[in-house]
């Protein structure tokens, strides 16, 4: 009889264009339970792990933190606070090695554990949530650092600001092949994940909350569907998607349950709903009824380099070396560390970096499962990749007009709109980097911009500098040309005796003047 | 522990361009033996010489431009370059023609534009448009095909008949070009029409009844529907695209229809237009070339329809015995054009 809710749910899904059927390599790392990962020495917590504005430190090396201590506030309105997973000192606020696509290092709190898990002061809100206005629990919230889960790290309470939101959706989509930390969140977690929805239900008047899940995910669904059943509320709904990639970006998972695109450049408010991942809800869950802010995160260790695949909950700032040993540790043949999915997941040349917020998977392929090749084909215009392409772009046009640096065309054809999913470049018959070539394109643009930002900047600055050394010349040689013109008439005035005139103007002049210093002198006196 | 980094994604389909140029191949495989039993030796010869052709040609405008050779020969562009030149070419064709048709078509339609990705026009239709224009009396010399007696020569001329008159241009003292060589359906029906002999008249007349045994012509029409099978083949594997061959056989069909239904007696039925000639190896193998054709998605409708109407337009008008290569090649000029107006609207555009 549940089931027929689903199916109601599943008959008006539409679909977005392209896409991708893949090959899931869920089940590998599914076979067990979550674990938890011991704790180690040593925790390094970057200070940028979301989206926006790097945060602002806190704290000074040699101080002592408790577990859960803020380290660092936002540092503006879209930032996020970072919190100490354990209690014990601070070593060191230094440049280290950090997982981000750049490869490139950034400011981290190194904190050594005194194993004694010593928390904050914690004053959980419990169910007396519903008192609150949807001000102060984003103010908790935000306070908990919570970002997007699901990859994106986007500060949660900034998406919470809008209120009367007809539809909250959940997003359990996961359609990266081997990523399973939302599956097995949602299937030992469910009542959690639910509590957490409705807490943002609650923030922004929601009507309704849609769970979405893929259809590949049975367990989930089950455990889901049995926790709405003991809900009762009717505010939930389950709804079953088709696997297909990437069903779970946010706007097209949007396109999915509601038909309707989110317009260009807008956000999903504008359709009346807004989007949280699972684990975004469970994070809530966690902050609202144990006043716990987000030090851990479920994280997928997967891939076929690894012994043992697993999901593990793990404090943010283990490094993810002690996560692989924590799994049994690399297969002889392992090659490459993967953060995040096999589409979109970005490769990181150590494992001593440490795991963040945004750290869903750890993927470790093997020597086997190398696709990069030395060379690709030219573009031979097959179209495969506009087929796949789930913003309707034409990537052939687009890595046509990258490679010869077309910057106008590029623009025109949409590059911007890439939200560099990796279709195209899946399909691709002649092996072409194509998602290489978009971002490429992109930051070689927004620097463009930004030079061309600054040096309109000092443009104006000189031009500015040039009128006003071009005024003062002119007020200069005006004051010349009336002191020039005054003394012509002074000399045309003043004739043969004029030696004699001056003499005696410059005696009265004197006079004068010393007359005045004796009246000042007589003033004072008085 | 250290790694080495690589740009996402880390997976892939194992699709790759060498195999989408053999399922092509293979794909042809069904019409050229229809062809090879219809049209006899001469078919065979012309795959020979193209293929060889084509291939040292390619090698050596590689080697010319420091490109690797081995391995982009490998690619299998240019063997299906000069499969589809042999199959377009007319079967009695002379060694010279095959062999400058091809090096024009690798020479300067590939090579001299940017080789593979890069050629704007399809080099196999560049190449039969040369030797079309060059040598027209050459370009008619299709032989007798299968089952059709003229005089007391029946079908095509045998091997050293054939082999000595492609290859040294000589023929034995009781054969004419005219006795081992006959027109098309479509060439032959187009001349008389000149002659004021209306259509019925000329399936009818008894000279010509053994070409017309069935409604496109004999051989003909098998050999199209053999193209069309290995067309949807290659479109259920998704080598080909299906808008192309779809949007030019249906304006090709809706055109003559129309033109048959006003005055059937002057322009030959849908049917036979769909089946004769070069149509389905057009179709499914020649305007569905992706490097010349569009790439959107409506412009890939549009430059099919344009194909259709343009091969209609040359058949009954032109003064060509058939129009395939000239309309690919004229769409080819129109897809840069079609491509930058028909640019599918992006996720969420709700403009326009």
């Amino acid at each position: 009889m549940n089931l027929t809710k689903s199916q109601t749910a599943e008959e008006s899904l539409a679909a977005f264009d392209g896409g991708l059927k893949l090959v899931s390599y869920k089940s590998i790392s599914t076979r067990t339970t979550i674990t938890a990962i011991a704790q180690s020495k040593q925790y390094i917590v970057p200070l940028q792990q979301h989206i926006g504005v790097i945060s602002q430190v806190l704290v000074k090396p040699g101080e002592k933190v408790l577990k859960g201590q803020m380290l660092a506030k936002p540092g503006n309105l879209i930032s996020a606070a970072i919190h100490s997973p354990v209690s014990g000192t601070i070593t060191d606020i230094t440049q280290h090695d950090v997982p981000h696509i750049s490869g490139l290092a950034d400011q981290c709190v190194i904190i050594e554990n005194d194993f004694n898990d010593e928390w904050i002061k914690r004053q959980p809100l419990g169910d007396d949530y519903n008192q609150k206005s949807s001000q102060d629990l984003r103010k908790i919230i935000r306070d908990s650092g919570i970002v997007g889960l699901g990859g994106a790290t986007f500060p949660s309470s900034v998406k919470q600001t809008e209120i009367n939101i007809k539809t909250l959706i959940l997003n359990g989509a996961e359609c990266e092949p081997y990523i399973t930390c939302d599956d097995a969140l949602m299937r030992e977690r469910a009542q959690e994940i639910l509590s957490g929805a409705d807490i943002i239900g609650h923030i922004i008047k929601a009507r309704q909350c849609i769970i979405a899940i893929e259809d590949n995910k049975p367990e989930a669904i089950k455990a889901i569907q049995s926790a709405i059943d003991q809900d009762g509320t009717g505010f939930f709904q389950i709804s079953i998607i088709p696997t297909i990639y990437p069903s779970g970006g946010e706007k097209q998972l949007i396109k999915i349950i509601t038909g309707k695109e989110v317009p260009k450049s807008r956000y999903p408010a504008e359709l009346d709903v807004l989007c949280h991942n699972v684990a975004t809800a469970y994070a809530i869950h966690r902050a609202i009824y144990f006043a716990e802010p987000l030090i851990s995160r479920i994280t997928t260790i997967t891939g076929h380099g690894v012994s043992q695949p697993q999901n593990v909950e793990v404090l943010i700032g283990t490094s993810m070396k002690h996560c692989i040993e924590h799994c049994g540790g690399y297969t002889d043949d392992s090659a490459e560390l993967i953060m995040g999915g096999p589409m979109m997941g970005f490769s990181l040349s150590s494992d001593t970096l440490p795991i963040v917020k945004a750290c869903n998977c750890l993927l470790i392929t093997t020597k086997t499962e190398d696709i990069q090749k030395e060379k690709h084909l030219p573009c031979i215009r097959c179209g495969k990749c506009v087929e796949v392409c789930p913003v309707r772009l034409l990537p052939q046009q687009l890595y046509w007009y990258a490679s010869s640096k077309n910057i106008d065309r590029l623009v025109e054809h949409n590059l911007f709109d890439c939200i560099e999913c990796g279709c195209c470049a899946y399909v691709c018959p002649s092996d072409i980097p194509l998602v290489q070539y978009y971002r490429y394109a992109k930051t070689t643009i927004w620097q463009q911009e930004r030079e061309r930002k600054s040096s309109d900047i000092s443009r104006l600055r000189y031009e500015a500098h040039q009128q006003r050394i071009e005024k003062q010349k002119r007020e200069r040689e005006e004051k010349l040309r009336k002191k020039r013109e005054m003394l012509k008439i002074k000399n045309a005035d003043s004739d043969k005796n004029s030696e004699q005139t001056a003499i005696t103007e410059a005696l009265a002049r004197a006079q004068e003047k010393k007359a005045e210093r004796l009246k000042e002198k007589n003033k004072e006196t008085d | 522990m250290l790694f080495k980094r690589s740009p996402s994604p880390h997976i892939k389909d194992n699709i790759n361009v060498h195999d989408m140029m053999f399922m092509v191949l293979y794909a042809l495989i069904p019409g050229a033996l229809a062809s090879m039993y219809f049209f006899g030796w001469g078919v065979l010869f012309n795959l020979l010489i193209a293929i060889s052709v084509c291939l040292l040609t390619e090698a050596a405008m590689l080697k010319m431009r420091g490109r690797e050779i081995y391995s982009t020969l490998q690619d299998g562009s240019a063997l299906l370059t000069a499969c589809l030149l042999a199959l377009a070419l007319p079967s009695l064709a002379p060694w010279w023609i095959t062999v400058i048709a091809s090096l024009f078509a690798i020479v300067v339609a590939k090579h001299l534009y940017g080789g593979l990705g890069f050629n704007p026009f399809n080099p196999a239709m560049v190449g039969y448009i040369v030797v079309m224009i060059s040598f027209p009396l050459e370009m008619t010399l299709w032989s007798t095909p299968m089952g059709v007696a003229i005089g007391n020569t029946s079908g095509w001329p045998d091997f050293s008949t054939t082999f000595n008159w492609v290859f040294l241009g000589v023929l034995p003292f009781s054969e004419t070009v005219d006795s081992i060589s006959m027109a098309t359906p479509i060439d032959l029906i187009k001349t008389q029409l000149n002659q004021l002999h209306d259509i019925s008249e000329t399936r009818s007349n008894t000279e010509y009844s053994a070409l017309f045994s069935s409604i496109s012509g004999t051989g003909w029409q098998w050999i199209n529907i053999l193209f069309l099978a290995g067309g949807i083949w290659l479109v259920k594997k998704d080598i080909a695209d299906w808008r192309i061959p779809t949007a030019f056989l249906i304006s090709l069909v809706l055109i003559s229809n129309m033109f048959s239904v006003i005055d059937y007696a002057n322009n030959s039925s849908a049917l036979f237009h769909a089946f004769s000639g070069g149509t389905m190896l057009c179709a499914f193998f020649i305007a569905t070339d992706p490097v010349t054709a569009c790439t959107t998605p409506r412009g890939r409708w549009i430059y099919g329809a344009g194909i259709g109407a343009l091969v209609y337009i040359i058949r009954s008008w032109g003064g060509y015995p058939d129009g395939i290569a000239f309309a690919v090649v004229l769409m080819n000029i129109a897809a840069p054009l079609i491509d930058y107006y028909t640019k599918p609207k992006v996720f969420g555009d709700t403009n326009r």
